[in-house]
């Protein structure tokens, strides 16, 4: 469990954050939704701390993170995985390098484990045998997967995804989205998934929470926020007119 | 006020850079890629630029040599000491400042851009030390090779030349470029060397480190990393001349 405790955040004299308060839950996929803008990356990122928050704390399983020192979190920072909005794969690398990488750097394995670990990695992400392509080489949702499987490689506690299924097509998107899913329920890790699809809402959100102007508007689930009374909630969920036609169709029932 | 904010980042930047890699068989084998990156790859231009160089600084010496009471070994003497004191380590420094200056920067800046740096920080790894360190040392270590390199070359483009344009002999050429040789001096260039190949290199890593916004900032900052670690040659060169030579 991670819990925020009045966070906020300016940049520059704009305040971004404003007082941010939520749990994030184990096991489950705990959804930041939003339109853009409008402060889930800058959330997120206060929350690992590649950002620091100008006022409150975050605690990772009552540890506080936020009042640690360097290396301090780095201990915590082995036990979080995290999927960059661009994948942020080391283009330098290899696909199998990406994920020894962690294992490397912060265990004592052996080099056999390690390679059994990246194998099993990549397997779990449908990508066994690509091994030894570059990232350059990879389509935007195998770099999605690669960044999933690095993510995962030091067995993490907590999981970030940060737009897993942006720039995806449908189909694919939807194929990440089970993945963050199983993996979150198998290892009963706390994941939060920044997202402003609708589709992934709708798939994964076991908790949501909806930023707005920097503050945390509406909490819920993906069953209640189809009938939030709330105008800006509203919006962003009927924003395509394929919902908005549904939403009528079934008020006419 | 600017200037001193961001000299005293540069400085916190280095307290962070140097600090114990976490795993030091990663780090030599960083360190032996940016060898190769830093150093190896930077061997032609180098070498162009020092037998070139070499041969006008004779070609010049000798074409002002008309008083009949200099020696003939002059020309020699003069393409020996112009270029271990001042050419060979700081004229090529400040071309590695272009070269390994922007390379080192724009490498850096992408990767903050891209979030790589982030993905690393969020595995726990000191980012600074781990793509820092390592070229610091590649460029501590090799800068010394590629200016003796650079010294030699020079003086056989002098010779070249010299001989080409029919304006000495072998023998008279090399009297003068063993005469009065100061073995102090080849310690005044490495030790500039060394100074200047550590400005490059963390001038231009701060650059990229601190970049924010897309791939045109990156741009810009491996512009900047150029001007800034150009100046910052030429005020070290200024200093440390000062200090080794004349006190
Ligand atoms: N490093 C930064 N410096 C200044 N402003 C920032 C920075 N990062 C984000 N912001 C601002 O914070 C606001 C929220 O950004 P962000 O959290 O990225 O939005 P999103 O909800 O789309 O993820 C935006 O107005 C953005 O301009
Ligand atoms: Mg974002």
């Amino acid at each position: 469990m991670i819990e925020v405790r009045q966070v906020s955040k300016t940049f520059n004299g704009q305040q971004v954050l404003f007082d941010i308060n939520h749990s994030f839950e184990e096991g489950k996929v705990n959804l930041i939704i939003g339109q853009s803008g409008q402060g889930k990356s800058v959330l997120a990122k206060c929350i690992v701390g590649l950002y620091e928050p100008d006022a409150g704390q975050v605690l990772f399983d009552q540890r506080n993170f936020t009042d640690m020192e360097r290396n301090e979190r780095s201990q915590i920072r082995q036990e979080i995985g995290m999927l960059f909005q661009g994948a942020a794969l080391f283009d330098s690398m290899t696909v199998e390098q990406n994920i020894m990488f962690p294992l490397q750097m912060f265990t004592k394995k052996t080099r056999a484990e390690i390679q059994a670990r990246t194998d099993f990695c990549l397997d779990r992400v449908n990508l066994a045998g690509r091994n030894k392509l570059m990232p350059s080489e990879c389509s935007g949702g195998m770099q999605k997967r690669v960044g999933i499987a690095r993510a995962i490689a030091m067995n993490p506690r907590y999981l970030f995804c940060d737009e897993p299924n942006s720039g995806l097509d449908p189909k694919t998107s939807i194929v990440i989205d089970k993945l963050i899913r199983d993996i979150t329920q198998e290892y009963k890790i706390t994941t939060v998934v920044i997202t402003h699809d609708m589709n992934s809402v709708m798939e994964i959100g076991d908790r949501i929470i909806f930023i707005h102007q920097g503050k945390k508007w509406w909490e819920g689930d993906r069953h209640s926020i189809i009938t939030a009374n709330n105008p800006e909630i509203e919006s962003f969920v009927y924003a395509s007119s394929f919902m908005k036609e549904i939403r009528t169709q079934l008020q006419k029932k | 006020m600017n200037l001193l904010k961001q000299f005293g980042r540069y400085i916190l930047m280095l307290s962070v850079v140097f600090s114990r890699p976490n795993r030091w068989h990663i780090f030599w084998k960083q360190t032996i890629t940016e060898i190769e990156h830093i150093g190896i790859n930077s061997l032609p231009i180098v070498a162009l630029m020092s037998t070139f160089m070499g041969a006008v600084i004779a070609l010049q010496t000798a074409s002002s040599m008309e008083s009949p009471l200099l020696p003939d070994y002059t020309v020699g003497f003069i393409t020996q000491s112009s270029t271990i004191l001042e050419f060979s380590p700081t004229i090529l420094s400040l071309i590695l400042a272009g070269k390994v200056g922007s390379n080192v920067a724009s490498e850096i800046g992408t990767m903050r851009v891209t979030e790589q740096i982030d993905a690393l920080e969020i595995m726990g790894v000191n980012s600074l030390n781990y793509l820092v360190l390592p070229k610091i040392t590649a460029a501590l270590v090799f800068f010394p090779v590629l200016v003796v390199f650079s010294m030699a070359l020079s003086m056989f483009g002098g010779w070249l030349a010299l001989l080409v344009s029919d304006l000495t002999t072998t023998e008279i050429y090399i009297l003068g470029i063993r005469s009065f040789f100061n073995p102090f001096h080849i310690t005044y260039a490495l030790t500039k060397t060394l100074v200047f190949g550590f400005l490059i290199v963390s001038v231009a890593s701060f650059h990229g480190y601190y970049v924010k916004g897309g791939s045109l900032d990156v741009g810009k900052a491996s512009t900047q990393a150029v001007v800034n670690s150009s100046v910052a040659i030429l005020i070290a060169n200024f200093i440390l001349t000062q200090l080794m030579l004349l006190s």
